[in-house]
Order: C-alpha cells, then structure tokens, then sequence
C-alpha cells in the first residue's frame, strides 16, 4: 500500500502502525520515496539515511513495535548525531563525523523514531532565510520562489512538504517559530533549559533551545514530551516541573491574552496583521479576552540579540581551527596562525564571518560595557517586562513574524533588513520563555503565523491554547500547489 | 578585529564587511540611550546555581575515533603547522 | 645592589589531584600514551557542554582557607578567550572577576605574604614542538598537540607583590608547596608540571613606595631555576636603571644553561582575551555548610606545625622549618621524637640524614636514639648502625647491636687497659703532650678509637688519657 504522506500526522501514523494498516517499511518509504521524487524542488534535506532507515523500520515490523517507534522524524543538521556526518550548513565541517548523538537526538532514538536525515540550515543557525547555507538554498514548498524562512528552514519546509510528520530545529533568536509561520506548520521553542543542549552546535549558548515541527499541535506536544527533560551533559537543563500533556482541550475559557500593540506597530504588514487580529477574534470567540499589554522595552530586543549572539558565536565558532576535525587549508610555509586564517576564511560563509567579527568587536577591549555588558542589562529589563505583563494575562499573542515568505535574494545582502525578521521572536530567546507559532491564516496566498507565549515552563497552557486555536482555525497546513494531502 | 579573530580577508571583503558592520552598529547604538542605572545584566536566563558532578571517571574515547576525522595525525598526535 | 630593593609577585598555577578533569569525564593522569585520555569535551568538539567537578571546587575551597583567603559567596567562570593548538575551544574556562577565594596571606620567615585571589581553570594541552633544532620553539617545522592534559583542574593563586628576594620566593613556594600537600590538594611536582609558577619582577629605589614597572618571568621548572631567573632579572633592571634606561614591560623567559633573559612577548602584543560569563555553566555558591565540612577536613597545616614544634619540641627556628619541608618528613620526625622520647636528637638526625625518611623506619631510627641515649652505643657506632638499618630496614636495631656485637666498652678497667697499652706505645706523642701540645690528645684518642673499632666513648677516653698523664 502507497502511503500518502502529505497531510499525514505522527498521531495518525501511529493509529496506522498500531493497527498493521501499514508496515514500517511502507511508512517509512513513502517518505523516502517523496524526499528523492520531490525534494529536488524544495533542497530541504542535506542527506538522508535510506537504508540506515529501512533497516530500523525492518527491526520493528519483525520484533515488534508500540507508542512513537517507527515514527518517521527530520533532524536539523546542527543536531550531533553519532558516526554520520552533521555540518552544520557550514562548508567547515563537510564530513565531519561525530562522535556521540545529541541528547535530543538520543532521546528521539530511544523512542524508536527513526531519523530520515539532516535537513538544510543557515550555516551555524545565523540566519533567517535558510539562503546562507554551503549546502544550497532551501525553497518554501508553498512557493519555491520564496524562502522558507531559517535558520531551521529545512526542516520547516520538510514538515510543510509531506518530507516527514516531524522535524527537529533549533531556535536562537526565532529560528523555529519564523520559518514555522512561513511554511504555514506548527513550531514550538521551549522554556530555555527545557530540552538539553547536549550535541546541539552551539550557536547563542543563552538563548539555543531545540524543538519540534509538526503539522499538529497535538504531533508538537509529542516529540516535545519525548525530546524534554534534564540531561546530565547539559548543566544548564533542567527538569520540567510537570509532565507534558498531550492537549484536547478546544476552549478558551478563562484564558486571558495579552497583544503587546505598540510592538506590533512596528513594521508588521498589513496583511499579516490582518490575519493576526482575525485570529484574536476567534480566540475571543472560544471564550478568550484579549487586552493590550505593554512591553516597553520588547523592541530594543533586536539590537540587544545581536550583541549577545554573536558575542556568544565568535566564542563558540573559534573552535573551528582546522586541528582536530572539519576542513584545513594549509600551504607549505604556512604558521598555525596562517592555518587558521585560511581554514576559517574558506569554511565559513559571509553572514557567519560578519557575526564573528561583530561578536569579537563587541566584546573587545574598552567596548564590552558599552555594548555586550548593555546588552545583558537591556535583557534583564525587557524580562522584567514580561514578568510584569504575565502578573496580568496568561498568554501573550503575537505575529510570529512581520512578513510572510520573502523572495529569495530579496533580503540576502542587506544584513539588517534579514535581522529585522526576527523583531517580534527576540525578545522571547532573551528572556528564555517557550513559544509556539501555528498557521491562523493566509495572506497573498501564504502562511501567516500566530505566535503565543507563555511564563517559563508554561509548556503545557501554551499547547492547550494553541491547540483550541488550531481547531478553530481550521488552517490546511498541506500547500495547494502540492496537491491534495490526507488531512 | 579580523586578527583577533582569525579571519583573513581580503581587501574588498575589508571594506564591505565594515559597512555592513558600520550599518548594524548604528542600529545597535540607540540601546546607548537607555537609562540602566541600578539594572544587573543577565547572562543567564535560568537562576540556577551549584550545578557539579561527581568526581567519577568514565573510559575516555577510544584513540583511533579520536584521531579519525583529524586532518593531520603523526605519532598518534594532532599535528599543526609551527606556531611561529 | 643594596640601593634597589626587589619586588615580586607570584602566580601559581596548582594541578588539582582529582580523580577526574575539570569539566569533564576522563580521568586525570599524568603519563599515558598521547590522546588516550580524552573525549569530545576536553577536545573541544562541536557541541559538547562542560560539567564542573564538585571535587575540583571543594579542593579549590580548602586552598582557600589553608591561605586565610575568603570564600565566595557566589561566583562564575569566564571564557578567556585566544587561539593557540594547545586551546581547543579557543577559549579557557577561567573565572575573571569573581574568583572562588579573595585575599588571604602566608607568614614567611616572620612576613606576612599576602594573596590576591585563588581561582579555578582548566589546563591547556601539550604541545610538542619538533622537527628543527632539538624540540625548541623557534624554528619548529611542526608542533604536536597531546590533549591528555587539556581539561585538568587548575588553580591559579595569586600574591601579593610583597615579595622581596628570590631566596624569600623560594621560601614562600616550599611552604605553599608543603601546604598545598599537606592538605591532600595535589602532589605540586614541579618535573610534572603538577606545579608551576611564573614571577612578576620589578625594582625601585630602597626605601620608595610606588612600584616600578614589572617584567613576567614564566615557564622556570624548578625552585633553583625560578631562583636564578630571578636574581638574573633583578640585576638586568639594575643595570638598566643605573644607565639611566627604562624598564619595558615585557615578558621573558629564562634559560638556565645559558642564564639568559629572552623576550617573549612584549606589551604591545598583549591578548586581548575579551572575557564573559561563561553562558553554559550556572554560578557556584558554596554553602555555609560546605565550607565548614571542608574546614573541618584540612589538617594541621605546616605554618602552625612549625609553631608547634618550637613550642612543644623546645626546637630552634630554623630546625621548626627545615622539619617541615614537607608533611612526610615532619610526620616522621615527629614519629621518631615521640618513640624515641627526645625531640632534639630525633631533629638533629632527621635534618643531617634526610635520606632517613624514606630508607629507615621511625621505630629503627627511634630505636638507635635509645641506644645511645642509653649509652649501649656511642656516637660513632650508630652511624654504623644506621647503616645497617638502611641495608635490613625490618631490623631492631638492638638486635643488630648485639649480633654485631657493637655495644660501647664503657669499662674503666678495660678502657685504662687501652690507655696504658696506647701510652708505652707512642713516647714521642706522650713528650709532645706533657711539652704543652693539648691537640695531640686526639691522636692518642684515636688510636684508642681504632682498637676498639670506634665502641669506646671517645670523651670518657679523653679523660682518662688526661688523668693518666
């Protein structure tokens, strides 16, 4: 039996597994077999691991299988995983191996999913187009003309094609919830310390959180619940305070939600906006109230976040030396220093280069108060903020992002115009609280995405909510272009 | 800052990496104008503390994963170019 | 010379004894086969995070309150960050302005020598420079990196500039170093690299108070080395200032084949290590609780031993100090006062044969205190028996005496005997003696000493000599 995968949940693709409908092997082929007939179009995987995959579905049909195991799933190349290559999107650490998995990735494993490959990225995560990656550009399966946002645009648009039900990305400055909104899937970045680091390629080390994609919010609560939790490799994760809940409520009684307008003033498009207010109305009618929120110092978010990422970046990127693993260049002649400067000049792209100059320049001699160290403190005000505002609502709402999907090369040389993607995603990375994006409308024929964010930790009322919404907003993830889905 | 950084570019990229930096400095600068007497910073967003170990060993990896990857071995050490 | 007055500060850097690295797994041991004792976090790979070893900061917290240092209430590390093979992440774990111990002092031959800071890093890797002229730097066709000792726990201690001769810094190093062992913290083996330690050196005028400018003199292995570095250095900024030039800031580093100063690096070559807080590890705070339990675990620490031993042993200074090099030696000194029940012999042999320690029990050597306390022995006959300790450690020296039959002739009558015998003998010494030479009474002793085969007392025969003649 073919398998139709556009459309197709995790949840659905257990009631199959469960019911013997369909063999592991046939599920997990189907979407081997859509990746090498359609991914061409989209370049959302860097590689896959067919016969690797088919082998660990074989396992399952013959030994037997329960809950998520053989359950198909998408990892972002930043994603350590054990003896198979991960690069980061970078030219840098072409054939680099690893030598151990990611939490995440052990985690997805002990489960029993089973990885199809490594989707595309911007190089090292910088990125909010999926443009700067060594490994092509990846298109938005609703429109190939357009960028399926980034730095997780792989795998956003992997979900979004019917490539895979899940996908795991990461998500430093938005890098989740943005491309989620522009390829019209559900996205959620966890409470900072949430989910372990552990094998995660570090980017903005106080602000990289991994999560899920899905077309569900009900699929997203899954691979959350199965990828959350403290690792002993990560000192900076932590335990939930309580179990993921799976949601099924479809109200919103009680729930108070809070628009923080003035930020929304500020360079949202009309018809994103639009489809965000519409989207409050029918919140309002599942039994919601909206108010007005004021986060005063939300908008210094940006420049804030880009002086604390790539401060963090330059550090975390000078292991990139040529000595141990990943590219060296070296001419005879050459001193350590030379090596260096060759291997990193070639193995990373421009946006990377730029961020690691900014980082180095922001934390030099004489500069670190006047920028990094005011950075930290602008961070703690606009957390403050969001304190404040949740003492009064429940749930703050916003547009995931200003715009919907750009042309691609529209935005790719002009570095603050790509960093201004990220105005309304920031400010949650620097105050380390969870936030999902779901699809709550189309504008000019495009996803438009509806973000909530919640308290720290507050996973499980942002799923509640997302999901009432979901239900109510009736949004078909499958693109129109790609034909008729299962859902 | 390339130097410190270890970045050697050539001249065009000198001159357009320091506009766009120019360009996103400026952005960056209005965060100046803040008044953040009495603010501390936030380095982390999780206040945790004492987060350790136990001092317990575990194997190290095997030498030739170790070493496998590296783009220069000799005598089972990572060799590099002189350091001046 | 006597113009100018010295002026040193020292940083040390301290290998912890740890079972495991600083922030990770591996174990920590020196002398294994290169890059067996490593893993994806001491090698800097992608991804990986650090995990601080509680048993690092515990040390960390004793060497603190053996220096009389305050413990931080909170504090974090930093990321220092440059690029060189032997820094993996191109960053160290460091802590910068919130180290774990602030302050502190160590009283030295009556100074008082204060600490600046106590803090906690990671040790780099090694690097091997070969290819060229034998292993030097300069002219390397490569270097070879070895990361087994990249990741181990490090604590860099820091003084105050109240140092004011070599010979005072060496001082202060032994006590440090018997302090750091005595308190289990590590084995501070200089040949290792268990212990190291780099000078800032600077001169002025006797008797002014501001400072002149300093040099940094890194990478001497040895106390006589770091001695000599220094002296070498004193006297180049002499002779520098003498001739009406400045000192440059500068560091150098000191050959001892040669005893010359070459410059490293100078000021305007200074890292920029554009430190931040460490973002993936959460601040320490030591509890209250911690910090008394560590208290309550250090021994008695070699400054108040030395005390001690004057006070309770009725000792000199300068034999309190030289039975406290280390804690091993003043263990069985103690050992041998205590079993011997004379403190002041036990202190005499334990100085004059340190080998001691190491070759013969504390119950032998205790043993052979008695004896000549006794007067079984004299003298001269336990050097004898010492020996043969040395070769049958597990021997009572009693037993030895015996069966070597060794024991002193103390008899008068046999001794006048000898005496007599010796007088007929030598006429001419006689002559000489009663002529008024007194000194030749020690070669009239002598012959005694050889006829008995050195058992008699040789000032009891003196005497008899005196009286016969």
């Amino acid at each position: 039996m073919t398998v139709e995968t556009l459309g197709l949940t995790a949840e659905r693709c257990v009631e199959l597994l469960d019911a013997r409908e369909v063999s592991c092997r046939e599920l997990v082929e189907a979407y081997l077999d859509r990746i090498g007939a359609h991914d061409g179009d989209f370049n959302a995987f860097v590689r896959t691991r067919r016969d690797l995959a088919l082998a660990e579905a074989d396992a399952f049909d013959r030994d037997g299988r329960s809950g998520l195991q053989g359950v198909p799933i998408a990892l972002k190349d930043i994603l350590c995983t054990r003896g198979e290559e991960t690069t980061a999107g970078s030219r840098i650490l072409a054939g680099h191996k690893p030598m151990y998995d990611a939490g995440a990735v052990t985690r997805v494993k002990n489960a029993g999913m089973i990885p199809l490959g490594k989707t595309n990225m911007d190089e090292f995560a910088m990125g909010s187009s999926t443009e700067h990656s060594a490994y092509g550009v990846t298109h938005n399966p609703w429109d190939p003309t357009r960028v399926p946002g980034g730095s997780s645009g792989g795998s956003a648009a992997a979900v979004a094609a019917g490539f895979a039900p899940l996908a795991l990305g990461t998500d430093t400055g938005g890098s989740i919830r943005q491309p989620a909104a522009l390829c019209g899937v559900v996205g959620l970045k966890p409470t900072y310390g949430a989910v372990s680091r552990h094998g995660l390629i570090a980017f903005g080390s106080s602000l990289d959180q991994v999560g899920p994609f899905a077309l569900t919010v009900r699929d997203a609560a899954l691979a959350f619940a199965t990828i959350a939790g403290r690792d002993h490799c990560d000192s900076t994760s932590v335990e939930l305070s309580e179990p993921v809940r799976i949601p099924d409520r479809e109200d919103l009684a009680g729930v108070r939600i809070g628009v923080p307008t003035k930020l929304l003033d500020q360079g949202v498009e009309p018809g994103v906006r639009a489809s965000f207010d519409a989207s409050l109305e029918v919140a309002e009618g599942l039994g919601a109230s909206v108010s007005e929120v004021e986060l005063p110092h939300a908008h210094h978010g940006l420049p804030a976040y880009y002086l604390i990422a790539p401060a963090e970046a330059s550090a975390n990127l000078a292991r990139f030396d040529g000595v141990r693993y990943g590219l060296r260049l070296e001419e005879p002649g050459d001193t350590v220093v030379d090596m260096y400067g060759r291997t990193r000049s070639s193995g990373f792209g421009a946006e990377v280069k730029r961020r690691i100059m900014l980082g180095t320049y922001v934390l030099s001699a004489g500069y670190y108060d006047a920028y990094y160290g005011t950075a930290l403190k602008v961070r703690t005000l606009i957390r403050q903020d969001f304190d404040r505002a949740f003492g009064d609502v429940d749930v703050i709402a916003m547009p995931a992002s200003p715009t919907v999907a750009f042309t691609i090369g529209e935005r790719v040389d002009d570095p603050w115009a790509m960093y201004a993607c990220d105005v309304l995603t920031v400010p949650l990375n620097l105050a380390g609280l969870p936030g999902i994006s779901i699809p709550c409308g189309l504008s000019e024929e495009l996803p438009v995405g509806l973000q909530l964010a919640g308290p720290p930790f507050s996973e499980n009322r942002l799923l509640d909510a997302a999901h009432a919404m979901e239900r109510a907003l009736q949004f078909d993830p499958v693109p129109p272009r790609l034909g008729q889905g299962v859902a | 800052m390339a130097k410190l950084a270890n970045l050697s570019l050539d001249e065009a990229e000198v001159d357009r990496m320091a506009t766009q930096l120019s360009g996103i400095l400026e952005h960056v600068d209005a965060l100046s104008t803040l008044d953040l007497t009495g603010v501390p910073p936030t380095s982390h967003p999780l206040p945790l503390v004492n987060l350790t170990r136990p001092d317990r060993s575990r194997p190290s990896w095997p030498l030739d994963e170790v070493l496998e990857g590296a783009p220069d071995v000799a005598d089972n050490m990572f060799r590099v170019p002189p350091t001046s | 010379m006597s113009d100018w007055e010295p002026v040193i500060g020292l940083e040390i850097h301290v290998q912890l004894n740890t079972e495991t690295k600083m922030f990770c797994c591996c174990e920590n041991r020196y002398g294994a086969d290169p890059n067996t004792l490593t893993c994806p976090l001491c090698l800097g790979h992608p991804g990986v995070l650090p995990l601080i070893n509680q048993a690092a900061v515990d040390r960390a917290i004793k060497i603190g309150l053996a220096l009389n240092s305050q413990v931080a209430e909170s504090c974090r590390f930093h990321r220092k960050n440059y690029f060189y093979p032997d820094s993996p992440k191109a960053y160290q774990i460091s802590q910068y302005d919130e180290p774990i111990c602030s302050g502190g002092h160590l009283e030295v031959d009556g100074t008082s020598i204060g600490i600046t800071r106590a803090h906690l890093e990671e040790d780099a890797a090694k690097l091997v420079h070969a290819g060229g002229e034998a292993g030097r730097i300069a002219g390397a066709e490569h270097s070879l990196v070895d990361f087994n000792r990249c990741g181990t726990p490090l604590v860099e201690i820091v003084t105050e500039p109240d140092i004011r001769s070599p010979e005072q810094a060496t001082r202060f190093l032994s006590l440090l170093k018997n302090t750091l062992q005595t308190i289990g913290v590590s084995d501070c083996d200089m040949e290792k690299g268990s212990l190291r330690c780099d000078a800032n050196v600077s001169v002025r005028p006797a008797g002014a108070t501001e400072f002149g400018t300093k040099t940094e003199l890194k990478n001497m292995n040895s106390f006589k080395f770091l001695a000599e570095g220094m002296a070498a250095e004193i006297e180049r900024q002499i002779g520098v200032l003498e001739s009406g030039g400045t000192v440059e800031q500068e560091t150098l580093h000191y050959d001892p084949r040669t005893g010359a100063l070459r410059s490293l690096r100078s000021k305007e070559e200074a890292h920029d290590y554009r430190y931040f807080p460490e973002p993936d590890l959460v601040p320490l705070a030591p509890s209250a609780e911690l910090i008394e339990r560590l208290r309550g675990e250090l021994p008695e620490l070699p400054a108040g031993r030395i005390a001690r031993f004057e006070r309770d042993y009725s000792l000199p200074e300068q034999y309190a100090v030289d039975l406290n090099a280390d804690a091993g030696v003043a263990d069985y000194f103690e050992q041998v006062a205590e079993l011997a029940g004379d403190p002041k012999a036990a202190a005499d042999w334990v100085i004059n044969q340190p080998t001691a320690v190491a070759a013969v029990p504390a119950s032998g050597l205790a043993g052979i205190v008695k004896l000549v306390n006794g007067g079984t022995i004299t003298a001269t006959i336990a050097k004898q028996v010492y020996g043969l300790l040395e070769e049958t450690p597990d021997a009572d020296p009693v037993v030895l005496v015996e069966e070597q039959g060794l024991a002193s002739i103390g008899g008068d009558d046999e001794l006048m005997g000898m005496v007599d015998e010796v007088i007929e003998a030598n006429p001419a010494l006689v002559e000489q003696f009663r002529g008024g030479k007194d000194g030749v009474v020690n070669a009239l002793v002598g012959q005694v000493m050889k006829k008995t085969q050195g058992r008699a007392d040789a000032r009891k025969v003196q005497d008899l000599f005196r009286s016969r003649l």
